[in-house]
């Protein structure tokens, strides 16, 4: 049996910090290089950025946009959040390791690709799947949609991957060999 | 046939579910399908000995690839050895691996699938398809020799019998190609019949062909330079070994000799190679077996030395020569697979193989002992035995035929047989004998697991030779595709007893000098211990050799300086591609300056940045001009109407110059401390100059080649709405039309992302273990 949780538990100093993942922690690495500015920016461009990528992402069929420009965009969004906030604002709300990305955007794009097979269709073949939404009205989008996704999340895993080994694994050689990032 | 095939593999792989149960119930159940494959074959006999069952699958049609599988008389006595000595060996293994063996699992599930690419490779009609299963032998066989590979032995010799195989294998691949080019079919029985009826076209391709695939037959039969692989490969377990090298994987070699022999046996450069090693190939190793002390060791420079016997047999052409081929084949199978058996048997019982330290054995074992003498006189060649059969039918092969070839060949194979006797003798003897001032070796008797397989083949061989006519039959089945040259040739029966004469006479001779020899052997052992060259140190010199070139070669040219692999590059460019285009090229005749105006700032600002770029001496300015001149093309793009690449281009170049000012943390701030030398810059600064014109100008005359959108373009304009359901042709392009590439692509990134994370990660682990402290951090960052 664990104590019921006191109301003050949370310490004075902390009773802003934000609940939800997807803001800044407001933790600060080392308590310098820490321009405020910036994470403030961050905290309401983060969001949007993620949106717009997924905007992208669904549009691309259309116009401008696509798997490979939204996962740049949501790529960059973090990108953002690890300049502002360091390793910590990026573990906050990325809990999931990139190679995993990775494989399941990968595996997205496949199974898409052979999915035509099992209903005998040719590989990578694709349909159109139209529905009306409550609200919204009649909706239609292309199976290749699929596709697009695994190209998204494959490209967000890429980037993490990135910010973790060039950017986070360089910091803390820096911080080993005692150096100021 | 191709299901049986697949069955094999599918219950080999599901074999170390069975292993975790129990080792030897792991062994046994692999043992039902070889011995299933060889009631099947056997059901068959009847149709296999006159048409053949073919059986073929489309593999890929438009390529024109098939699975083709034919069983006929020759396939039938290889499936006798494959599947039938298999399952006893598998039955055997049972009791030769403890229930504690760590190399059971592996080695049942090995040995199965083995078993199963051999059967394949024997019931293959096709050349393709035949490669396919000679190169997984290979493959299957290195796993199998290699075992858990933490002993250098086993690395190396395991290393060695894959380089030996592999180099063949291509070699052979080579052939089929050319053989089955010239042939017009890959189809194996349609090569022949046209080899036959002499109607192969293709000029001098044909010989090319066969002496290609000569050589991956010599190298997978382990014949004359390339037999070290053979006796280094004895580091396997003793039942590997029993299979592999007695009953299956070297006589692939033998196998596609006969398979082959048929069509083309009256080609000298068919022949001449075959008989010429072979020979040699029998007389070497009947000789070094003379000198080894491992009884293992003994018989694998015996199976050498019968390969080459074999490989005459079936190469030589002629029918009696062919009938001889079949009956030892059969016999060679049914003796040295019970001879490795008793060696493991005896190694089992007494814990070494050395024939110096073994002694008293005939009174400790007799049973063994009896059915080693068995299996030995078989050998040797002693009647009534199926080895004595197919001896004497070998002698009367080429003593019938007369003429200098044929005596040449029939002397040859005396003084093999000679040897060949001595050594069976050197077995028994060493294995068996009580010797002189030695105390009885401590036994402790074998279980029925390792002896009744010993006895099932030994039996086997004892039968067959008293039934001749059986083994005539299916011999006959193979050799009734060579035209007799007589009607004595045509009549003449494998049989225990073909009357006085030469043959048997040369059977006396080489049972007596073999004697003869054994009685000197400890003279013979110095003579044979010692010898001018070995094949051994030639392969280790020339795997030494090429190694040293490999070096030599990657000093020269990867020299570890990017300037240098540009430059290499750039020149490479230059002078390919600016001689192409003067010569080929047409300036195009309406080359306007600009065709919007938006494209002079745009395409000024890139031009400055670039050359910035050159002037830079600071790492981060250079990186944030080539920035510039990333977004300056994509602003080109979007003046150009191409959103689509414009986006990508500007999200890209922001994320690559992110990840450089990541990596140029830790890089010095400048390029280099002091400017480089004069001269090179100059040289560099030509090079860059030279490289610039020639790829802006070659970009302008390939503009100018087109002369309208191309059909393909015009393709995707006119489906994309329709087809792929997309207003943005791009996107169709990439999600619809092109979808494979893509996938491709996002492929080649999971490999990027892999290969920075890797290097990064690992140039840190070295770091930390260079400091001697353990990094838990870094195990953290290789999981995720």
């Amino acid at each position: 049996m664990t104590a019921p949780e006191q109301p003050d538990a949370v310490p004075f100093d902390e009773w802003d910090r934000p609940v939800e993942g997807w803001l800044l922690s407001g933790r600060c690495r080392d308590g310098h290089d820490r321009t405020l500015l910036l994470e403030v920016a961050t905290r309401t461009l983060f969001p949007t950025m993620l949106v717009f990528s997924l905007y992208l992402l669904l549009v691309g069929h259309y116009s401008p946009g696509g798997g490979f420009s939204g996962g740049l965009v949501a790529g960059l969004a973090f990108v953002l959040r690890y300049i502002a906030g360091g390793d910590v604002g990026l573990g906050a709300v990325v809990s999931v390791r990139p190679p995993v990305l990775i494989g399941s955007g990968l595996t997205i794009s496949v199974l898409t690709a052979l999915v035509p097979l099992a209903l005998g269709a040719q590989v990578l073949s694709s349909a159109k799947l139209e529905a009306t939404l409550p609200l919204i009205g009649a909706v239609s989008t292309q199976t290749s949609l699929f596709l697009d996704v695994g190209v998204y999340v494959l490209i967000v895993g890429v980037v993490l991957d990135l910010l973790r080994s060039l950017g986070a694994g360089i910091d803390r050689d820096m911080r080993d060999a005692g150096e100021r990032p | 046939m191709l299901a049986l095939v697949a069955a094999h593999l599918v219950v080999a792989l599901l074999l170390p579910l069975v292993s975790a149960r129990g080792h030897r119930l792991a062994f046994v159940t692999a043992a039902v399908l070889p011995a299933l494959t060889l009631v099947w074959a056997l059901a068959n006999t009847g149709v296999a000995l006159g048409a053949g069952v073919t059986e073929s699958v489309a593999w890929a049609p438009t390529l024109g690839l098939e699975l083709s599988f034919r069983l006929d008389a020759l396939a039938l006595a290889m499936i006798v050895l494959v599947s039938g000595l298999g399952a006893l060996i598998l039955v055997y293994s049972a009791g030769y691996f403890g229930p504690t063996s760590e190399e059971a699992t592996r080695s049942a599930a090995l040995v199965l699938t083995f078993a199963g690419v051999m059967l394949g490779l024997v019931l293959a009609d096709d050349l393709l398809t035949l490669y396919v299963f000679w190169e997984l032998t290979s493959i299957t066989s290195y796993l199998l020799v290699g075992q858990r590979g933490d002993k250098r032995e086993s690395r190396r010799a395991a290393l060695q019998a894959l380089l030996v195989t592999v180099l063949g294998g291509l070699s052979m691949l080579l052939g089929f190609v050319l053989l089955g080019e010239a042939a017009g079919t890959y189809r194996i029985s349609e090569i022949l019949a046209l080899g036959r009826a002499g109607e192969l076209q293709g000029g001098g391709m044909v010989p090319v062909a066969l002496l290609l695939i000569l050589l991956g037959a010599f190298t997978k039969s382990a014949q004359l330079p390339f037999h070290p692989w053979l006796p280094a490969a004895m580091v396997a377990p003793t039942p590997v070994s029993a299979y592999l090298h007695a009953a299956s994987m070297v006589k692939a070699g033998v196998y596609l000799v006969a398979r082959l022999s048929p069509g083309f046996a009256d080609l000298a450069v068919w022949w001449v190679p075959i008989v010429v090693v072979g020979i040699g190939t029998m007389l070497i190793g009947g000789w070094r077996a003379l000198a080894e002390t491992d009884l293992k060791r003994v018989l694998a420079f015996g199976t050498v030395s019968q390969l080459g016997f074999l490989m005459v047999l079936l190469g030589a052409g002629g029918r009696v020569a062919a009938l001889a081929g079949i009956g030892m084949l059969l016999a060679h199978g049914l003796f040295k697979a019970p001879l490795f058996m008793i060696v493991g048997a005896i190694d089992h019982a007494t814990g070494t193989r050395d024939l110096r330290k073994l002694s008293g054995l005939r009174t400790s074992m007799p049973g063994l002992a009896l059915a080693g003498v068995l299996a030995a006189a078989s050998m040797a060649g002693l009647p009534p035995l199926l080895g004595f059969i197919g001896k004497e039918t070998a002698f009367e092969a080429f003593i019938e035929e007369g003429g200098s070839r044929s005596w040449a060949i029939a002397i040859g194979l005396l003084v093999g047989s000679v040897l060949t006797a001595a050594y069976s003798a050197r077995f028994v003897w060493g294995a068996f004998a009580a010797k002189a001032g030695k105390e009885p070796t401590p036994v402790h008797a074998p279980g029925p697991l390792l002896t009744v397989p010993v006895w099932l083949c030994v039996v086997g061989g004892l039968v067959l030779g008293l039934a001749a006519p059986v083994v005539d039959a299916l011999a006959a089945g193979y050799a009734d595709q060579y035209v007799p040259a007589d009607a004595e040739e045509a009549g003449y029966h494998l049989a225990l007893w073909h009357g006085p004469g030469l043959p048997l006479l040369f059977s006396a001779v080489a049972l007596g000098g073999g004697l003869a020899l054994h009685l000197q052997r400890k003279r013979v052992r110095k003579l044979a211990h010692r010898s001018p060259f070995s094949a051994q140190n030639g392969y280790e010199n020339t795997v030494a050799g090429l190694e040293r070139v490999a070096v030599v070669v990657t000093g020269r040219l990867q020299v570890g300086s990017l300037p240098a692999y540009l430059a290499t590059i750039l020149v490479v460019v230059v002078l390919f591609l600016a001689p192409a285009a003067i010569a080929a090229g047409v300036w195009p005749g309406d080359q306007v300056f600009y065709h919007e105006i938006a494209q002079v700032p745009l395409g000024i600002a890139v031009v400055v940045a670039a050359v910035a770029v050159v002037r830079a001496r600071r790492r981060f300015t250079a990186v944030l001009l080539v920035g510039v001149i990333g977004y300056g093309v994509g602003g080109l793009f979007v003046v150009d109407g191409a959103p689509d690449l414009a986006l990508a281009q500007f999200l890209v170049e922001t994320l690559s110059l992110v990840a450089f000012v990541f990596v140029l943390r830790r890089l010095p701030s400048h390029f280099t401390e002091q400017p480089s030398p004069r001269r090179s810059q100059l040289f560099k600064a030509a090079l860059a100059t030279v490289g610039g014109i020639v790829v802006a100008g070659v970009a302008v005359v390939l503009s100018g080649a087109r002369v309208g959108p191309a059909s393909a373009s015009d393709d995707f304009v006119a489906l994309a709405p329709d087809g792929a359901g997309a207003e943005n042709i791009v996107a169709a392009i990439i999600v619809d039309f092109r979808a494979l590439d893509t996938v491709g692509e996002i492929g080649v990134l999971f490999v990027a992302a892999a290969g920075v994370a890797s290097l990064v990660l690992a140039t840190r682990y070295d770091r930390g273990r260079a400091s001697g402290q353990s990094s838990p951090p870094h195990e953290k960052d290789v999981l995720g």
